[in-house]
C-alpha cells in the first residue's frame, strides 16, 4: 500500500508539472520555470518557519509568492537594465536559492528541512504522513496536496485552453487582437511557483525541473495537436513515476531522482525514435556530424 | 474616407528613433504598400499601429478612431518567420484564431465560427490542408494559412508585414488575387512590402518611408526618381547622427507635456 | 595564520580567476546556462569515478568529471541539432536528467555504505574547509595552464567571441577554437565545483561577468574586473567556511558575488542605474536653463534691454516653480542673467548662450522641414527636445548642410550664423 502511495503521488507530481511544463517548453520558457524551482526554496523556508509542521499547505501558498517575485526580477534585469537573458535568469535563481540553501542550514535544529531534502525531496516518506478523519486515515497529505493542485491545473487549463494557446502560438497578432499577453505570462508563472512550491517536499528543486521539462520535450517530439501532447505528457509521467519507483527498488537509491532518471530514459528512446524515422525518411544521404555547440 | 492616417510619429526601438515624425493618410478601399529599403522602419510602423510598440509621441487612427475602439475590424498578419512552425497546431486550429476575440477567449466557438473559418481556408485554397500539421507546410502555405486566419476575422482592413518574402509564384498570385477580391468589396489591405518592383505592379498607393516619410499618395506620384533617390539613397547622415546622439544619451525624446 | 587557510585561500582564488575569466567568454556568446547544465552534469561523473576507483581525491574524480561534462555538451548539441527541440529546453533536459543520475548514483553509493559518501555531498554545496594540500596541487596546474592558454591565444579567442562569421571567412580554424573553448569552460568547470558546488557553480561563471560587462565592454578590462569580483567572492566565502564550518561555502560565495553584481548595476559610472539617474536629473535642469535663456531671448527680441518678472518668464510655457527658482539662481551665479527689482534680463555673456539655443531651435526645424518635408506646424515640437542635445560638431554640419540659412521656416532670423570666409 505504502509503494502505491509513493507512485501515486510521484505521477501526480510528474503529471502537475508536466502540464504546465507543455506551456513552458512551447513559450521556450523551461529556464524560467528552472529558475522558479530553484527561487522559491527561501520562500519554502520561510513557510515552514511559520507553520512550524511540514504540511502545512496555506502556508506554502506564500512561498508560491517567491516565484512570482522571480518573474518579476528576471523580467527587471533583462527589460529595465538591459541584461542579457540568460544573465539575467542565471543571477536570479542562483541567489534566490543560495539565501534559501543558507537559511536552511542555519535554520536546520528549528525547520524539518535539510540540504539533501532540498535537492531531491524526501518521497519515501510520503506514506507516513497522513491525513486522518477521526480515526480513519484517509490518505497522506502530499497526496492530497497533489490531488489539489491537479484540480487546480486543469481547472486554469481548461478555461485558459484558447488564451494561452494563441498567446504561446503568436503573442504579435494575440496582441493585436486586444488580448493581454503579459496577463497570461503571470498568470502560467504563477501556476508554475505553485506546482513547483507543492511538489517540493515530494521531489524537491532539481528533479521538478525534469518532470517540467523531460515528459513534455518528448511528446513534443511524438504529437501533432496541443491535446495530444498533454495527453502524452501525463502518460510519460505516469510512466516515469512507476518505473522510476521500481528502478530506485532494484539500485537502492533515491526515488525522486530515479523517476526523473526514468523520464530521462524515456526521452532519450522517443529521440532515437525520432531519429530513425527521419534517417528512413530521408535516406542515406544525411550529413550526421556532433559537434558540441562551444561555450 | 481615410481608412488609417499617422500624426507626427515618433518611434523608438532600443532607445533609438526609428520612425521620425511621420505624417501620412490612406484612403479606404485601397492596396496600399510600405515601402523603403531595410532598417527604414516599416515593420515598426505597423506593430506601431496595432499598439504592439509604443510611440514616443504621435498618434495612429483607424477610421478616425484609436486602434482600442476598432480592433474588431483590423486584422494583423505577422510576418511568417515571427512564429514557430513547429509548434502543435493543424491548418485549421490556426484559422480558428481569426474568431478569437478579447471578449471570447473562455467560452467555446460557435458553430457559425467554425463555418467562418472552414470557408476563408477554402478561399485560400487550403481546405483539403485543414488537418495538416502546419510544420508540414511549405512557406507559401503557411502564408495562405495567416491569410486565412485574417479573412477569418471579417475586417475592414488588414495590415501585412511582408506576405509575399520567400513564397513560390502560385501562392503569390493566389493570395494577390484574394487581396483584389478584398479591394472590389471595399475592404483596406495595407502592406510593407520588400520589393520595389513588384510594388508598381500590386499596389494603388504606397507610402514611401526611410526612418521619415519620404512621400504618400497615388503610386505614380510617389514612385518618382526624385523620391526614390531620397528614399534608397542612404539615410540622411545628420538625422542618423542626431538619433544616435538621442540613443547615447538614453533621454526621453520628448520633454514632459508643457502645454507648449 | 593557519597553513592549511592559506592552501585554501590560494585554491578558492584560482578556482574562482579560472571561471569568472572563462565565463566572460561564456556571458558573451550567451551560453551561460549552458554553463549550468554542464556544472550539475559534472555530479554523476563525479560519483562515477568514486564507485570505480573508491577514492575521494581530486585527481580521481576530476577526469569523470571532465567526460561527464564534455557528454553533456555533446548531448544538448545532439537534442537541438537531431530535432525539433529548442535550445532551452534541451539545456533543461541535460541539466535534470544527469543531475538526477548524479543522485541516484549519490545515494546508492550511500546505501551501499562505500567510505563515507558525506565527503561527495561537499560536491553539492561546496565545502572549501574540506579542501586538502594535495587538491589544491591540481587547482595550481590546472588553473596555470587554463591562463596561461587563454593568454596564448587570446587574439583568437576574441575575434571568434565577437564574431564567429568573420573569424571563419578570414581562415581561422573556428571549430578547432570553438573546442577549446568548451574544453576550457569545462575544465574551470569542474575545477570550481569543490568550492562552490555543481548546484550553484552558474553563478561563479555568470555572475562576475555579468557585473564585469557593465564597467567596461573592452574584452581585456572585463575579463581582468571578472577575475578580481570572483576573486573577492571566494575570499569570502572561505572566510564564512572557516568561522562556522558546518556552512556550505558555495552559498556565501554565490550571495556575495549577486551582491557585488547588483552593485554593479546600480553604481557603475555610465552604465548604471544611479549614474544614470544623475545624467537624467542633470539634463533635466540644463533643459530648464536653457528654457529660461530662450524665453528672456524672445522677450528681448520684442522689447531690448528690458527686465521681465518671473510671471512673464513662465507665461508661455508652464515651468514648474522649484526648478524655475533653481535655474534663476543658477544663471543668476553664472552671470547669465541679471536681476533688478524682481525681474531679470539677459547679460551679454547670457545673450550668447540664448542666441545659441534658439539659432539651434532653428536650425533644426529648417532641417526638418527642408531635408523631411515635414510640414510647419510639425517642427516646432521636435525641435524643442533637439535644441538642447545638439554639439557643436553637429551644429557645424547642421550649418554646412543647410548652407548657412538666415531664416528659420517660420521666418525668423536665425541668430548667429556666420559663414565662413
Amino acid at each position: 500500500m505504502n509503494d502505491f502511495w509513493i507512485i501515486l503521488t510521484g505521477a501526480l507530481v510528474a503529471i502537475n508539472c508536466g502540464l504546465l511544463g507543455v506551456y513552458l517548453v512551447l513559450r521556450k520558457m523551461t529556464l524560467i520555470g528552472d529558475a522558479i524551482s530553484h527561487a522559491v526554496l527561501p520562500g519554502i523556508v520561510l513557510a515552514y518557519l511559520v507553520a512550524q509542521s511540514r504540511s502545512g499547505p496555506v502556508v506554502l501558498l506564500g512561498a508560491a509568492v517567491f516565484g512570482l517575485i522571480t518573474t518579476f526580477l528576471i523580467e527587471l534585469f533583462h527589460k529595465k537594465l538591459k541584461l542579457q537573458a540568460d544573465a539575467s535568469i542565471g543571477i536570479t535563481f542562483t541567489w534566490l536559492f543560495a539565501v534559501g540553501v543558507i537559511m536552511v542550514s542555519a535554520l536546520s535544529g528549528n525547520v524539518d528541512l535539510d540540504q539533501d531534502c532540498v535537492l531531491y525531496g524526501e518521497i519515501a516518506y510520503v506514506p507516513f504522513d497522513l491525513i486522518y478523519i477521526g480515526e480513519k486515515s484517509v490518505g497522506p497529505v502530499a497526496l492530497w496536496m497533489q490531488g489539489g493542485n491537479l484540480l487546480a491545473t486543469a481547472v486554469l487549463i481548461f478555461w485558459g485552453y484558447r488564451g494561452f494557446f494563441i498567446s504561446s502560438f503568436d503573442p504579435g497578432y494575440a496582441s493585436g487582437l486586444g488580448i493581454r499577453t503579459g496577463v497570461w505570462h503571470y498568470v502560467l508563472m504563477g501556476m508554475v511557483s505553485l506546482t513547483v512550491v507543492m511538489s517540493f517536499n515530494a521531489v524537491g528543486a532539481i528533479l521538478v525541473v525534469a518532470f517540467l521539462a523531460v515528459p513534455p520535450a518528448a511528446a513534443y517530439l511524438l504529437t501533432k495537436s496541443l491535446h495530444t501532447m498533454m495527453a502524452v505528457t501525463v502518460a510519460f509521467g505516469v510512466i516515469s513515476a512507476a518505473g522510476g519507483f521500481y528502478l530506485a527498488q532494484w539500485l537502492n537509491a533515491s526515488i525522486s531522482g530515479s523517476m526523473a532518471v526514468m523520464a530521462g530514459l524515456l526521452f532519450l528512446s522517443v529521440f532515437l525514435f525520432s531519429l530513425l524515422k527521419r534517417y528512413f525518411r530521408k535516406g542515406k544521404n544525411s550529413q550526421y556530424h556532433l559537434d558540441p555547440k562551444p561555450l | 474616407m481615410t481608412s488609417l492616417e499617422a500624426h507626427n510619429l515618433t518611434v523608438s526601438y532600443d532607445r533609438q528613433p526609428v520612425l521620425w515624425n511621420v505624417d501620412f493618410e490612406v484612403p479606404a478601399g485601397n492596396l496600399v504598400g510600405i515601402i523603403g529599403p531595410n532598417g527604414s522602419g516599416k515593420t515598426t510602423l505597423l506593430k506601431a499601429a496595432m499598439g504592439i510598440l509604443p510611440a514616443d509621441s504621435g498618434y495612429i487612427r483607424f477610421f478616425g478612431k484609436p486602434i482600442a475602439e476598432v480592433r474588431d475590424r483590423i486584422s494583423y498578419v505577422p510576418q511568417r518567420q515571427s512564429v514557430d512552425w513547429d509548434f502543435p497546431a493543424s491548418v485549421m486550429d490556426v484559422c480558428l484564431m481569426g474568431r478569437y476575440r478579447k471578449g471570447n477567449l473562455f467560452g467555446r466557438l460557435s458553430q457559425i465560427d467554425h463555418e467562418i473559418a472552414a470557408e476563408a481556408l477554402h478561399r485560400v485554397g487550403m481546405s483539403e490542408f485543414a488537418r495538416r500539421q502546419i510544420s508540414e507546410l511549405s512557406g507559401g502555405q503557411q502564408q495562405r494559412v495567416f491569410i486565412a486566419r485574417s479573412l477569418a476575422q471579417q475586417a475592414d482592413m488588414y495590415l501585412m508585414d511582408e506576405p509575399f518574402a520567400g513564397i513560390d509564384a502560385s501562392s503569390e498570385e493566389s493570395i494577390l488575387a484574394i487581396l483584389r477580391e478584398l479591394k472590389s468589396a471595399g475592404k483596406t489591405v495595407v502592406m510593407v512590402h520588400h520589393d520595389l518592383h513588384t510594388a508598381i505592379e500590386f499596389f494603388d498607393w504606397i507610402v514611401l518611408l526611410n526612418t521619415r516619410l519620404v512621400a504618400s499618395g497615388p503610386k505614380a506620384e510617389v514612385l518618382t526618381e526624385e523620391n526614390l533617390r531620397s528614399a534608397y539613397g542612404g539615410k540622411l547622415t545628420l538625422l542618423s547622427r542626431v538619433a544616435d546622439l538621442v540613443k547615447q544619451q538614453g533621454f526621453p525624446l520628448r520633454e514632459k507635456s508643457t502645454g507648449d | 595564520m593557519n597553513a592549511n587557510l592559506i592552501w585554501v585561500l590560494v585554491g578558492c582564488i584560482l578556482i574562482s580567476t579560472g571561471a569568472s575569466v572563462v565565463g566572460c567568454f561564456t556571458f558573451l556568446r550567451k551560453r551561460s546556462l549552458a554553463g549550468d547544465a554542464v556544472a550539475h552534469a559534472l555530479l554523476p561523473g563525479v560519483a562515477l569515478s568514486f564507485m570505480i576507483f573508491e577514492e575521494k581525491s581530486l585527481w580521481v574524480l576530476f577526469p569523470g568529471a571532465l567526460l561527464a561534462g564534455w557528454f553533456s555538451l555533446l548531448s544538448m548539441e545532439a537534442i537541438t541539432r537531431y530535432s525539433k527541440i529548442k535550445s532551452d529546453t534541451a539545456i533543461a533536459i541535460v541539466l535534470s536528467v544527469f543531475f538526477a543520475a548524479g543522485v541516484v548514483l549519490l545515494t546508492r553509493i550511500q546505501a551501499m555504505g562505500i567510505g563515507t559518501q558525506s565527503g561527495l555531498d561537499a560536491f553539492l554545496f561546496g565545502k572549501a574547509a574540506a579542501m586538502l594540500p594535495v587538491d589544491i596541487y591540481l587547482f595550481i596546474i590546472v588553473d596555470t595552464l587554463l591562463l596561461l592558454v587563454i593568454w596564448a591565444w587570446y587574439p583568437y579567442f576574441k575575434l571568434y567571441t565577437f564574431d564567429r562569421a568573420f573569424a571563419a571567412s578570414n581562415g581561422l580554424p573556428v571549430r578547432r577554437i570553438g573546442f577549446m573553448l568548451s574544453t576550457l569552460t569545462v575544465v574551470a568547470i569542474a575545477m570550481g565545483i569543490q568550492a562552490v558546488g555543481v548546484v550553484l557553480m552558474a553563478a561563479l561563471v555568470i555572475t562576475p561577468a555579468a557585473a564585469a560587462r557593465f564597467y567596461s565592454r573592452s574584452l581585456g578590462r572585463m575579463i581582468a574586473l571578472s577575475a578580481t569580483i570572483g576573486a573577492v567572492g571566494a575570499v569570502f566565502g572561505v572566510w564564512v567556511s572557516y568561522m562556522a564550518p558546518a556552512m556550505p561555502t558555495g552559498p556565501w560565495i554565490v550571495v556575495m558575488l549577486s551582491f557585488i553584481a547588483v552593485g554593479s548595476f546600480v553604481f557603475a559610472p555610465r552604465r548604471g542605474l544611479w549614474s544614470r539617474y544623475i545624467r537624467l536629473r542633470n539634463y533635466q535642469l540644463k533643459v530648464t536653463d536653457e528654457n529660461i535663456l530662450k524665453r528672456l531671448f524672445h522677450l528681448q527680441e520684442c522689447l531690448p534691454g528690458a527686465f521681465h518678472s518671473t510671471f512673464e518668464i513662465a507665461e508661455v510655457r508652464s515651468f514648474e516653480a522649484l526648478p524655475m527658482q533653481r535655474s534663476l539662481a543658477k544663471l543668476l551665479q553664472n552671470k547669465a542673467i541679471e536681476k533688478s527689482t524682481g525681474s531679470y534680463r539677459l547679460t551679454p555673456e547670457g545673450m550668447v548662450s540664448a542666441a545659441r539655443v534658439v539659432r539651434l531651435h532653428r536650425l533644426w526645424e529648417l532641417y526638418l522641414n527642408k531635408r523631411m518635408n515635414l510640414p510647419l506646424d510639425h517642427v516646432h515640437h521636435d525641435a524643442e527636445t533637439i535644441e538642447h542635445i545638439i554639439t557643436p560638431e553637429l551644429e557645424e554640419a547642421l550649418l554646412k548642410d543647410l548652407n548657412y540659412p538666415l531664416y528659420d521656416p517660420h521666418k525668423s532670423v536665425i541668430p548667429g550664423v556666420m559663414p565662413p570666409i
